[in-house]
């Protein structure tokens, strides 16, 4: 295990000892946010290789390389590789590293639990892909191929790929909920003295947020996926009209976890969003109590809108009527956090490192992803859009550039402070322009593609779309490729480069910078008094 | 590019500059704003609506694209004036406040917020409302009805006012998607028998499916509704001009989701009335082909077609499948064995209760509602005496008929 050696050559010799069975016991919230942040980047580039070849077979009409039921295999697992496997596990990365370092806390509250949180990760991964491998030897008819939405009755006639699925989610779930029932009992139980809640950093507000969600929705697919099981199975019929079941109902439990799930993976990015920006602005955050009221206001409204995801599947009109205002509505308190961000930018003294850059970069585009949201909102409209490009587009503007890229911010933000060396400025400014180039031209004509009228997850498509397609599988493989650039950038820098300060960052504030870099191994034994 | 253009859309991407085509679509909200792109604009925006739907979706899309462009702008602006302004490198001093002070700074942080508040449930919020209700009224003053049912993985549409009733499936050969014939105009969006409609009428769409959940969409009527099996739902359209217009199953139905479009010829009215006439002598001619006695080769020759239509997706052309998904019929137990029992009764589970009667939980589906009597018993004789099965025996459309 590469990552153990370099790991302990970066601490002082003999604080502890073992290789792999060190990594597979350790309690250390510092030893399990690595395993966490190395996980996610090597599910990152799984997820990624998986939509390149669907990106390739789209690049011209006609079938090229893969036949259909591979193809729908391949968008179903990407979406779960992403999100649950890169995104997640990054933010709760973060979330070990830091919330003990920001919140004067020696660790996180419940370690053992930690551990195990996170070795539940790689079982469930490895379920999520082996049918792929199954298949090769003649085993199944390989993975999901419903998409990441499972909709039934389509998954309870799919293969033995849908059964893989569904048990790798029930593990993926618990392993989330209880790196939230951590976070929140750190959250409450840890702080230093005199941290009151309304002094307590932003990133852990956005995180405590996301962990009340996470309690409260994941049940909800739980029990959904294990409907679906027994649907397939066992002889129920929960979503079979036949049997006096509703194919719908299951659209209605799958988005009452799947909606918030957009906030579970964002707030984390927004609470970290003003620490970047007022350090590199030199200036502090704006509005914090609007902030945190806004996150708390979009954690609740996020469970009460999930309809909007399935508007052409036919409702009341005042069930439309309620869920496009109520959608309408999380504007707002989107709007006090895009106001806040600017307001701190407004009138510091900004220099552009490369998290300052990300967090710019993350601001623009996930503000594209919101404004086309808005309208999404719209009932009419969204007969349109629905269904078609113009939604993967949009919540590729909200994942990729507000979750990916914002992970990105936190990345090279707290880099140097992990490792004690700094990242090469150079490569990481390369980084962001090909990203953000490449981003957008993979997805701005899928904008457009969808306005024309291309249905999403298709194989193949008709000749009008041909243009747009091209373009988009040009930029994805830019984007795909920009990323070995910042898997080398970590690298190098976990393995050497100039030594930094304990503030990193001239405009760093915050308890995690008066710590040294690299942190030792068991920090804030003596809890700090805020005062 | 001039290849792509669609009769029906108005598309006319040959007559779009290159480099003005690479512009836009690297900045869409030029798309929106530059003058003399409105004709060319179908290439960024919706296709030419030809529906009192579509034209009120298309009215309300440009109005949001607008409102959401200039807040853009308006935002970004600000934006980067302060990244420009207030750089370190030129010297600013950074300011130390964290929120606002006094009541006029209060009133400056809130009046973006009134606005919103404004263009949400105000200038967006009421014209979605109208649009909703009007969308969602099905049912006044319709004129006629039409059934649409999904099926893995082609339409069947039927019309129940005149008892017309048929399969529409994708016509675009397979040596085209296999790159191995050049791609026509059409490509993939054409069907073997597209669904006839009046101009000038407004038409109730009911629709359901038999298997999984599909979704009925014809971009330029500005409406896209789930079909879902055993639940009807409904929307409608009034078309206001005649021409061919084409659309796709929009949700993810398994392995040829992308391959079953939807096709509706929208005709006069004198001309629609003719062609249902035309179909009901045609469904006639047919019922009274299932009292005939037919030969085996006549069968056959009937059950090909009927097969490479409707079973060749999953079972494949030459009958082999795509197992474990989709079994082969060439040699299967099934396909080979008693055709019925002794009292000419359907066996349990047998090549003639798997054709009429599906498979629960796959994607067999009961072909006994959707496939007329003549073409069950073609079918049956084809795949029983073909790809290399030697059942030797033969069904007729009367037996059909009577175990119906």
């Amino acid at each position: 295990m590469s990552t153990a050696t370099t790991h302990t050559a970066e601490h002082p010799a003999g604080e502890y000892h073992g290789g792999l069975l060190r990594w597979l016991t350790t309690t250390n919230h510092k030893d399990i946010g690595t395993m966490y942040l190395t996980f996610s980047l090597i599910m990152f580039f799984v997820g990624g290789l998986m939509i390149l070849a669907v990106r390739a077979e789209l690049f011209s009409p006609g079938l090229q390389l893969m036949q259909p039921e591979f193809f729908n295999q391949l968008i179903g697992v990407h979406a779960l590789v992403m999100i649950f496997a890169a995104l997640m596990p990054a933010a709760t990365g973060f979330a070990n590293w830091m919330l003990p370092l920001m919140i004067g806390a020696p660790d996180m509250a419940l370690p053992r639990l930690n551990n195990w949180g996170f070795w539940l990760l790689p079982p469930a991964a490895i379920l999520l892909t082996l049918p792929f491998t199954l298949a090769l030897f003649g085993i199944g008819d390989g993975a999901l191929a419903t998409g990441w939405t499972f909709y039934a009755p389509l998954s309870v006639q799919g293969g033995m790929g849908v059964d893989f699925a569904i048990l790798a989610v029930h593990i993926l779930g618990i392993s989330s909920i209880m790196g939230s029932i951590n976070i929140i009992v750190t959250i409450f139980n840890m702080r230093a003295p005199g941290m009151t809640m309304m002094k307590l950093p932003l990133f852990a507000w956005g995180w405590l947020i996301t962990a009340f969600l996470l309690i409260a929705t994941l049940p909800v697919l739980a029990g959904a996926v294990t409907m679906l099981l027994t649907d397939r199975h066992f002889g129920t019929h929960f979503f079979d009209a036949a049997g006096g079941g509703d194919p719908i109902l299951f659209q209605h439990l799958f988005w009452f976890f799947g909606h918030p799930e957009v906030y579970i993976l964002l707030l984390p990015v927004w609470g970290l969003m003003p620490h970047v920006l007022s350090t590199f602005s030199r200036k502090p955050t704006y509005g914090y109590k609007a902030q945190v009221y806004s996150f708390i206001a979009i954690g609740l409204l996020s469970v009460v809108v999930w309809a909007h995801h399935f508007f052409t599947a036919g409702m009341p009109v005042p069930a439309l009527v309620y869920f496009m205002f109520s959608t309408m509505a999380i504007s707002l308190p989107l709007a006090v956090l895009f106001f806040c961000w600017i307001a701190t930018m407004w009138k510091g003294a900004m220099t552009f490192e490369t998290p300052m850059l990300f967090a710019v970069g993350f601001i623009v585009l996930f503000g594209i992803a919101g404004l086309t949201g808005l309208i999404l909102a719209d009932v009419a409209a969204d007969a349109q859009y629905h269904h078609s490009y113009f939604v993967v587009a949009h919540f590729h503007y909200a994942l990729f550039a507000g979750g990916i890229m914002g992970v990105m911010t936190g990345v090279y933000y707290w880099l140097p402070k992990w490792t004690g060396h700094m990242y090469s400025e150079k490569l990481g400014k390369l980084h962001f322009w090909l990203t953000v180039v490449s981003f957008n031209l993979t997805f701005l004509p899928q904008f457009f593609l969808g306005l024309a009228g291309m249905p999403r997850r298709i194989p193949d498509y008709a000749l009008q779309f041909a243009e747009f397609n091209a373009i988009s599988t040009l930029g994805a493989f830019v984007l795909g490729f920009s990323q070995l650039l910042f898997a080398w950038n970590i690298w190098s820098c976990v393995r050497g480069g100039p030594k930094v300060e304990s503030r990193v960052w001239e405009g760093a504030e915050g308890l995690e910078w008066e710590l040294p870099s690299p942190p030792p191994h068991h920090t804030w034994e003596i809890q700090p008094v805020i005062k | 590019m001039a290849s792509c253009t669609l009769e029906t859309q108005t598309a006319p991407s040959a007559e779009v500059n290159p480099v003005a085509w690479l512009l836009r679509s690297l900045f869409p909200p030029s798309a929106l704003l530059l003058p003399g792109a409105a004709s060319a604009a179908y290439n960024f925006n919706f296709p030419e609506p030809v529906t009192p739907i579509a034209r009120e979706t298309l009215h309300i899309h440009n109005e949001f694209m607008l409102i959401i462009t200039v807040l853009f702008v308006v935002v970004f602006a600000i934006m980067i004036y302060s990244m420009i302004k207030h750089r370190k490198s030129s010297g600013h001093a950074p300011a130390k406040f964290t929120g606002p002070t006094g009541a006029l700074q209060w009133f400056w942080a809130l009046i973006p917020f009134a606005i919103l508040l404004f263009i949400d449930f105000v200038l967006m919020g009421i014209p979605a409302v109208q649009a909703i209700i009007n969308m969602e009224d099905t049912q006044t003053k319709a004129d006629m009805v039409l059934k649409v049912t999904g099926m893995q993985w082609k339409w069947q549409y039927e019309y129940p006012e005149s008892g017309v009733k048929f399969i529409s499936t994708l016509a675009t050969p397979r040596d085209q998607i296999a790159n191995a014939e050049a791609k026509g105009e059409n490509y993939l969006l054409e069907v073997d028998k597209p669904v006839v409609l009046p101009v000038g009428k407004k038409v109730r769409i009911l629709l359901t499916s038999t298997d999984v959940i599909h979704t009925w969409w014809v971009p330029q009527f500005g409406v896209k509704r789930d079909a879902i099996p055993g639940f009807l739902r409904e929307t409608w359209v009034l078309i206001e001009k005649p021409g061919i217009y084409r659309g796709q199953c929009a949700e993810l139905c398994g392995k040829d989701h992308g391959f079953m479009p939807v096709v509706v010829h929208a005709v006069p009215e004198p001309e629609y009335l003719a062609w249902v006439e035309a179909q009901k002598a045609e469904a006639k001619a047919a019922a009274g082909g299932a009292d005939r006695t037919w030969s085996k080769d006549e069968l056959v020759a009937e059950g090909k077609a009927v097969y490479e239509k409707v079973c060749a997706a999953c079972h494949q052309p030459d009958g082999k499948g795509l197992p474990p998904a989709f079994p082969a019929l060439a040699g299967s137990k099934i396909v080979s064995g008693p055709l019925l029992d002794m009292n000419g009764k359907v066996i349990k589970d047998s090549h003639v209760d798997r054709v009429l009667h599906g498979k629960a939980g796959t994607a067999m589906q009961a072909f006994a509602t959707s496939l007329s009597d003549v073409e069950l018993a073609a079918v049956i004789t084809y795949e029983r005496n073909s790809f290399g099965n030697q059942a030797g025996d033969m069904i007729q459309p009367a037996q059909i008929k009577s175990l119906r």
